[in-house]
């Protein structure tokens, strides 16, 4: 952490605490994420991972504390010294330097999967069109399903319905990407060509926040590993310190169930 | 075991036998009997109305494209068009209002709503028409103000506007369910997923909810299409000259009044048809991303693999 001190974090997350109704769910989360960096999260089911990804790009609001992204507070704005709320759609102006990838795909399935990606660059960020499908085909092309431009989500299989979902992310060149449990909701058969893919963009240096449960994964690829649970971050490192050699015992139990 | 030695010891013949290919449909004969009551009972009632005098077959042909007759049809026509078109405009904008967390709003899309959907048509209509009882003009003012522009209500409130303003906002309420049962219907991750790229509401409405609502309005929207048809029909009592009053106007003087009837059923029953048509087009439409489902999944399966 001490290399990267003069840079200044893409993602800041200060004593971020979050309730549904009387279930805290978020306990005080501090997080640094510089840009460039691969941040996995990792932690049990109902430990706060997925609702603190969607705090960040203000899918869920957050009742304490702040999250900034790229300098700017999601979801806010300082005016005369007094943070006011923003309207969703200052909100949504907001969010459009963040690609988000979804554990249900949520391609949108009345469209074709060059419409699913040009609809964001075109629609929303206002590229022409000519442009956003010369983009599309090329992501599609890194994802491996050039020849699927002209299917509907329904005919594609699980995999290759998330490889779209995450060109489609892609093509808002956004400055970080959140992943929500990208895997989750995959055959196991078919978890390997989404981790490859994923696995690729950590190369090539772009800004990733990753709440998985594929332990390798986070071995391979992260820069960091976060370990939450019950709210709060328990434990946090490189992954070989993180994984291979577990401080807390509530990591030390959650990881020895992968071994 | 003990079958596996029958099948073997069977003669060859035996499994040609057993290839449901060479199966026959035996004869029903109940099922003929059925047929044949059926017919019978449906060229009997076909005799009876042929040779009743009192439908005057005659009559309705000479009547069915009178110009009385056709004009009253487009104006049918004409109204269940434009309220139709008013109604499901009015209809989203309240059903949207509805599902809004907005106080306010859903407010008063439920008063909207409880009002033009409990009480009659045909008592709005009535209502609307004399509405210059109520208040003989209609103005514009700032409250409690001066007086900007102002109208003499009959002269607004025609036969026209009454029976168009009546039809639409009772079609508005019963459309604005529809299309917010449409909107509900649309997995909450869509919305979730617009919201995460940066859409607009606007635009995650038009863009991404409502085509998918689509396919769960169009069907009851058809329904309501062939309502309002024949709601139209109830206009007549305001003095509207719609169908159902131009043949009403020649009965009036001629007296043949089941064989205008007639002309009237046949002339509605000629449209909703037609309707139906379209209907099942628009549906078609909608079901496109899944239609195509079957031709390519074939493709897919001795294609798809060789890709990664």
């Amino acid at each position: 952490m001490t290399v990267i001190d003069t840079a200044r974090p893409l993602v800041q997350a200060r004593n971020v605490h979050k309730a549904f109704d009387h279930l805290e769910v978020l306990k005080g989360i501090d997080l640094d994420v510089m840009p460039g960096e691969v941040v996995v999260i990792l932690g049990p089911s109902g430990s706060g991972k997925s609702t603190f990804l969607r705090c960040i790009n203000h899918l869920e609001a957050i009742q304490k504390g702040f999250i900034e992204v790229d300098g700017e507070q999601i979801g806010y704005r300082l005016k005369n010294d007094r943070l006011e709320k923003l309207s969703a759609n200052g909100i949504a102006k907001q969010r459009r330097k963040i690609g988000m990838v979804f554990q249900q795909f949520n391609l949108y399935p009345h469209m074709t999967v060059l419409q699913n990606i040009i609809e964001a660059p075109v629609g929303v960020h206002r590229e022409s069109r000519k442009d956003a499908i010369e983009n599309a085909k090329q992501l599609l092309n890194r994802v491996g399903l050039s020849e699927k431009v002209d299917a509907y989500p329904r005919q594609l299989s699980g995999g290759q319905q998330q490889r779209v979902a995450i060109a489609r992310a892609l093509a808002i060149k956004p400055k970080l990407m959140l992943f929500d449990e990208p895997t989750s909701a995959l055959d196991p058969e078919l978890v390997g060509e989404v981790l490859a893919t994923m696995r690729d963009l950590a190369k090539q240096g772009l800004t990733m926040i990753v709440v998985t449960h594929e332990i390798s994964f986070a071995r391979e690829a992260a820069d960091r590993v976060v370990f939450m649970d019950g709210g709060v971050i328990v434990e946090q490192g490189k992954p070989e310190d993180v994984i291979g050699n577990p401080q807390h015992p509530r990591t030390q139990s959650f990881l020895s169930r992968f071994l | 075991m003990i079958n596996s030695t029958q099948s073997e010891a069977a003669p060859q013949g035996a499994a040609n036998f057993r290839d449901v290919a060479t199966a026959h449909t035996p004869f029903r004969t109940g099922r003929l009997l059925l047929w044949l009551v059926i017919a019978f009972v449906v060229i009997d009632f076909g005799w009876i109305i042929a040779h009743n005098e009192g439908f005057g077959w005659p009559v309705v042909a000479q009547y069915f494209f009178d110009p009385t007759v056709i004009s009253g049809l487009y104006v049918s026509l004409g109204l269940t068009v434009v309220a139709m078109i008013l109604g499901v405009v009015v209809g989203l904008v309240i059903a949207i209002m509805r599902m809004s967390n907005d106080g306010l709003a859903n407010g008063f899309a439920s008063l909207f709503i409880w009002f033009f959907r409990g009480t009659p048509l045909l008592v709005q209509l009535i209502f609307w028409y004399n509405m210059s009882t109520l208040f003989p003009e209609i103005s514009i003012s700032i409250p409690f103000g001066p007086t900007l522009a102002s109208w003499d209500t009959n002269s607004v409130i025609t036969p026209m506007t009454a029976a168009i303003v009546g039809l639409a906002l009772n079609e508005a309420a019963y459309m604005a369910e529809i299309i917010r049962g449409g909107l509900i219907s649309v997995d909450r991750g869509q919305a979730e997923t617009a919201e995460a790229f940066g859409m607009t509401k606007g635009r995650a409405l038009w863009r991404i909810i409502i085509p998918q609502a689509m396919r769960s309005i169009v069907p009851p929207t058809g329904n309501q299409l062939i309502s309002m048809i024949k709601a139209t029909s109830l206009v007549s009592v305001i003095a509207m000259a719609d169908l159902l009053y131009s043949v009403q106007s020649i009965y009036n003087r001629t007296f043949e009044i089941i064989p205008m009837l007639l002309v009237a059923v046949l002339w509605y029953l000629l449209i909703t048809s037609v309707l139906n048509l379209g209907q099942s087009y628009i549906e078609a439409y909608y079901g496109r991303s899944e239609r195509r489902n079957a031709g390519v999944a074939k493709v897919e399966a001795a294609t798809g693999e060789a890709s990664h």
